[in-house]
């Protein structure tokens, strides 16, 4: 668990900032069950909810609901992001992949997701922006969050996706195949070859990209 | 699906987004969402008590009645809500197992009738939390149990055995329940005379008896009336012998049978007289042969056959073996220390009887327990002040663990059986989980089997894709985008293992071959199953003409599997709305990259004219042996 709030923040700021920064969450059980037993969030209010996200008040109620019915104390910490994922991807192994997902809804790198991180999150996934919804994209594959995506950090997201897949695959899965497509993603994207994807050429090429362009208005009506 | 996934579906789907950048392919369409997103109350009557929730409360567990549209069959148009003629009192519980995600047991209900309840609601017992679930299967159990004594007091005795049970079935239940036959009852208590008339024989046989004539010691009756001892000693121990022969003749599993307590204790009380038998009768192996008749002491041992007290007290001193050891050990480590300081005490005295620090232990053991002999008694002040000390000090020490032990019994039978039951639960917990995630993946890989990831855009969808909840139709779009994004394909653990077997024989095969190759006859609802078996194949006739019969001697049939509890398939009833889908797969080499599915079948088929033969015979529902036989082109 320390490793996650550690290796999120920002590298200016140095050891000085790590300890600087708010610590809700930190590591072993023991003292997660107290603190979590402690931290009881409590949102902000409906109308700067509502004015912050682009949800109707009755879609956040809904939402507010079913988030607060799951987890009582009002925030979410990793170990249900992963259980959850592997509900839901039976097959294969979710649990790095939902280590990423929880960094890229954790804005704050506290080790919780809030509701207000919950919502502010899927405002921008279902409701935002093109621009905003590859912003988030970009965000999430940047596992260090200094602006650039580096190939390492590619082949981890892309191998957790892969691991998702689990082993039961048609054609099967082989060792090199993660590898072979980022090779693919960062010949598309890396427009300066210089071996980084910077903000900049993700958003450019992907306002390029038919398909991928398409497929953004995919998943607009899930709430 | 377990508790509240529903809620985080629409999260997982959302999160999807970051797969976008990356798919390799285009990503499918999502399913229409045709009712309303906004929440409404639901009002819900029963039996004259109203409740109300929101819907999505109830969604949350589609499995069950209230979650899916079964709930449908109760609405009252007139009043405008569900209504159930059930207990409300019930309902009460039920319902707030939708609230939070946690059944509970009341306890003051009745077990049976909060089963039927739960039978009639779709929920499954074994969600019921961990707070209550001691309770419910304690209740249950004692239930169980009174059910099952009315029923033996009913028909009067245990159940006639099936007809047809061999003789060795009939005899080892005869051995085990004594009360099924006169015969086995007879055997029984003429068994227990005889361990009783050993035994006895046993001590009478050290009782002294008058001197024979003429001599003026007393002898012991054993070597007074050797004979008569000697005979009836024979007797017991061929009574016993056959006894345990038959036994073992009986026995449904030999090896455990002898393994078992009660077989050793047998053994070992018949061994004696035999090894008397056959040593032969001189004075120096006399004396070990004299050692071995204390052994024929543990016939008394075989009354545990007779006395179900004497098994649960050797069960319990079994159980708490660890606690009798630790005693043991504390009393050693009192005993040594107590046994020096005396021996140095009373070194100097002369004539002492602690001539050694193991005499000395004797001491101690009889101080300690306050039985005081006096056969050893101290001299010296110093080994007089030690020895009060040392009995004191004894009775603590034996007095205070005795209680801790007997506490400790029953904890730790109380906690061994609560561990187990753990264990239990733990078994079944897990393997529902694996259950309900195989199901998961079952009921997607069916669903791209029947076609369903085709493009609906007509009426020609089959029956079978349809019927399918909310909550699965967007459950399987988000499996689909994965495998977009990935350009790879799920697929279960019969498919991966041939892959696997046929990827290490090595292929040879020709796009062109995999593209030809569909039968005709197959519908447009499964081209796409179609087309996998016509490239299976197509594979496997390359496979033959290379003379190669593993692979086809790896042909399964692949039965499609049938969605499993999923309460929303069982009403829709696949199978039989299955009108074509109801083929059964052929796996054979599976080789090539896959190409992009076929909507229309092409008409060409591979030069083998017996290959339609076998997928015709398959079409109709044949058994597996067909299938390999068929397949020895």
């Amino acid at each position: 668990m320390s490793d996650n709030c550690l290796s999120a923040h920002l590298p200016g700021q140095g050891l000085m900032g790590v300890f600087l920064r708010q610590r809700v969450c930190v590591t072993d059980s023991v003292e997660d069950e107290l603190e979590f037993a402690l931290a009881r969030h409590r949102p902000e209010g409906l109308e700067q909810l509502e004015a912050q996200t682009r949800f109707s008040r009755k879609e956040l109620q809904i939402l507010y609901r079913g988030f607060k019915n799951e987890c009582p104390s009002g925030v979410v910490n990793e170990d249900t992001f992963k259980d959850i994922y592997s509900q839901f991807f039976p097959q294969g192994d979710a649990s790095m992949y939902a280590h990423f997902l929880f960094n890229a809804f954790d804005s704050d790198h506290n080790g919780c997701v809030s509701f207000e991180d919950f919502v502010l999150g899927l405002s921008v996934l279902l409701r935002g922006s093109v621009q905003e919804k590859l912003n988030w994209a970009f965000n999430l594959y940047d596992i260090n969050k200094d602006g650039y995506i580096t190939k390492e950090e590619m082949l981890d997201i892309m191998r957790a996706i892969y691991d998702m897949m689990g082993k039961w695959t048609y054609p099967l899965l082989k060792e090199e195949t993660p590898r072979q497509h980022v090779d693919i993603f960062f010949q598309k994207m890396d427009k300066n070859r210089d071996g980084v994807v910077t903000i900049d050429e993700f958003i450019d090429c992907c306002q390029n990209d038919e398909n991928i362009m398409k497929s953004m208005q995919l998943f607009e009506n899930v709430i | 699906m377990a508790a509240g996934v529903a809620t985080w579906l629409p999260f997982a789907r959302a999160a999807a987004v970051g797969w976008l950048p990356l798919a390799k392919k285009t990503m499918p369409k999502p399913p229409i969402d045709k009712k309303s997103r906004s929440d409404e109350i639901l009002f819900v009557n029963v039996s004259g008590l109203r409740f109300q929730t929101w819907k999505n409360t109830l969604d949350r567990y589609p499995d069950t009645l209230l979650g899916s549209s079964e709930k449908e069959f109760f609405y009252n148009e007139d009043t405008q809500e569900y209504f159930f003629d059930r207990d409300p009192e019930m309902f009460r519980h039920v319902l707030n197992f939708y609230r939070t995600g946690k059944l509970h047991y009341p306890r003051h209900e009745c077990i049976q009738a909060f089963d039927e309840e739960l039978a009639f609601y779709g929920i499954v017992p074994e969600i019921i939390g961990d707070c209550c679930m001691e309770e419910y299967r304690d209740r249950k159990k004692e239930n169980q149990e009174r059910l099952a004594e009315d029923n033996e007091a009913g028909e009067g005795g245990d159940a006639p055995l099936p007809p047809n049970s061999t003789s060795r079935e009939r005899l080892w239940r005869a051995f085990e329940n004594p009360h099924t036959s006169t015969m086995a009852l007879v055997f029984y208590y003429v068994t227990g005379f005889f361990i009783a008339v050993s035994v006895i024989a046993n001590v009478v046989e050290t009782v002294p008896c008058r001197p024979i004539k003429g001599t003026v010691k007393d002898l012991p009756c054993g070597e007074k009336y050797s004979l008569a001892f000697f005979c009836m000693d024979t007797a017991c121990v061929l009574i016993f012998t056959f006894e345990y022969l038959m036994r073992l003749f009986a026995a449904p599993s030999r090896c455990k049978f002898m393994r078992s307590v009660m077989s050793v204790i047998d053994v070992v009380a018949i061994m004696p007289y035999y090894i008397g038998l056959i040593m032969p009768e001189n004075e120096d192996v006399s004396g070990a042969f004299v050692t071995l008749r204390v052994f024929r002491v543990f016939r008394i041992f075989k009354f545990s056959r007779h006395s179900q007290g004497l098994r649960i007290l050797g069960y319990t001193l079994k159980s708490c073996a660890s606690e009798l050891g630790f005693l043991l050990f504390s009393l050693t480590m009192a005993i040594i220390i107590f046994a020096t300081v005396m021996f140095y005490a009373e070194k100097g005295t002369k004539g002492t009887n602690f001539t050694s620090i193991p005499a000395a232990f004797w001491y101690t053991i009889v101080t300690m327990t306050t039985l005081g002999y006096g056969d050893m008694v101290p001299n010296t002040i110093a080994g007089k002040i030690f020895g009060s000390i040392c009995s004191l000090s004894g009775v603590l020490v034996i007095a205070l663990p005795v209680p801790v032990i007997v506490s400790n019994f029953s904890r730790i039978y109380h906690q061994n059986q609560r561990a187990d039951k753990m264990r239990a639960q733990q078994k079944v917990r897990m393997a529902r989980i694996r259950l309900a995630k195989k199901g998961t993946t079952n009921a997607f890989l069916q669903y791209k089997d029947d076609g369903g990831l085709q493009d609906h855009d007509s009426d020609s969808t089959a029956l079978c894709v349809k019927n399918r909840s909310a909550f699965e139709h967007q459950h399987h779009h988000l499996l689909h985008c994965l495998e977009k994004t990935t350009n790879h394909e799920f697929t279960d653990e019969l498919t991966y293992s041939e892959v696997c077997m046929t990827e290490s024989v090595g292929y040879r095969t020709s796009r062109s071959t995999s593209l030809s190759s569909h039968q005709g006859g197959s519908s447009s609802c499964c081209p796409r199953r179609a087309k996998r078996r016509a490239i299976r194949l197509a594979n496997s006739t390359v496979s033959v003409s290379r003379g190669s019969m593993q692979e086809l001697d790896t042909l399964q049939v692949h039965k499609t599997s049938v969605a499993p509890q999923s309460r929303s398939s069982l009403n829709a009833r696949t199978e039989d709305l299955k009108l074509n889908c109801d083929d059964r797969d052929f796996t054979a080499a599976i080789i090539s990259i896959p190409t992009p599915p076929a909507n229309t079948p092409d008409e060409s088929l591979p030069p083998s004219p017996a290959i339609p033969g076998i997928l015709r015979n398959s079409r109709s529902g044949t058994f597996p042996h067909d299938a390999v036989k068929i397949s020895s082109l």
